[in-house]
């Protein structure tokens, strides 16, 4: 079995191309969610009868999905190191898995959504309900691109091609953590 | 043969098992009816739990320098936006303005959520 450590080429920054790309992704996402996160939080401290809005969401839900992010970015890392030891198949498997979190918590936020309209609380219901779907939409739209990403990078990992995106996909990944990890305490927890 | 690493791998497991229990904490912290600490909890533990993935899992500290550099520089702007824009929305008066929109929704907010709560 051998691999290609292909776009591990140095970039004037001193790091592989493949990598630079990754943290540059992650510096404009943190401009995307710190903008709309940021904006949420001055709102709901200047409305304080959001918390009246905010006691309908699913709490027991959202724990869940933070379980489920962090158990995926747990499979997601350890992939990382099959991947540093050669080992495509195994780094795939985790990847898959990891996916398959991704997958688990859409299908959660699936859930809870329909049962939220249901009670009519949608999009346009309220300031809250507004920053709720927006916020929680982005979150879940990377979500699922880092899933088809994931699906992809797994596909040539287990063919011990291209293992170097395995690492890439990962930083993406953990950072979708990272904002779901402030999306729960904001939308779940403080009412 | 191998990618080459730049990295030494921890116990990830156990990191994931550390942030497991401070998730398990912060929703326990939302059943205290202590707004103060519930808040605090909750937020103060997302930060750690953020950090322990930076470090653990993404690697910030051992990765090239300029990169944690970039990274916080983003999160400044991010704070500059907050600080410039926060005092406007969060307060609904100041010295020579009123923001009635605001003070209306507030008031029929409160109002409309009053006899559920009561």
């Amino acid at each position: 079995m051998t691999s290609r450590p292909i776009a591990t080429g140095r970039t004037a920054a001193g790091l592989p191309s493949a990598r630079l790309v990754v943290w540059w992704v992650v510096a404009s996402e943190i401009f995307i969610f710190g903008g709309l996160l940021s904006s949420y939080v001055m709102h709901r401290i200047g409305h304080p009868e959001w918390a009246f809005q905010a006691a309908h969401t699913n709490t027991w839900a959202g724990a869940f999905n933070t379980l489920v992010l962090l158990t995926s970015s747990l499979f997601a890392v350890l992939g990382h190191k099959a991947a540093d030891s050669g080992d495509g198949p195994r780094a795939a498997r985790l990847l898959r898995l990891t996916a398959l979190g991704g997958l688990t918590f859409l299908c959660v936020k699936a859930f809870e959504w329909s049962h939220e309209i249901r009670e009519g609380f949608v999009l346009s219901t309220g300031g809250f309900w507004s920053f709720y779907y927006t916020a929680a939409g982005l979150h879940a739209a990377h979500v699922l691109v880092g899933m088809l990403i994931l699906l992809v990078v797994a596909a040539d990992a287990a063919r011990n091609q291209e293992l170097q995106r395995v690492e890439c996909i990962g930083i993406y990944w953990h950072f979708v953590d990272i904002v779901w990890i402030f999306l729960f305490p904001l939308l779940y927890i403080a009412r | 043969m191998s990618t080459q690493s730049h990295i030494h791998h921890p116990n990830y497991v156990k990191i994931w098992a550390i942030l497991v229990v401070l998730a398990v904490i912060s929703v326990a912290g939302s059943f205290t009816g202590v707004r103060w600490l519930l808040l605090l909890m909750a937020f103060g533990i997302a930060v750690v739990k953020a950090y322990l993935v930076a470090k653990n899992f993404m690697h910030v500290t051992i990765e090239r320098r300029f990169v944690p550099y970039l990274l916080i520089i983003c999160l400044a702007f991010v704070a500059v936006l907050f600080a410039g824009v926060a005092p406007d929305v969060m307060k609904h008066r100041g010295l020579h303005w009123e923001n009635q929109a605001a003070e209306q929704a507030v008031a029929a907010g409160s109002h409309a959520a009053a006899p559920a709560h009561e």
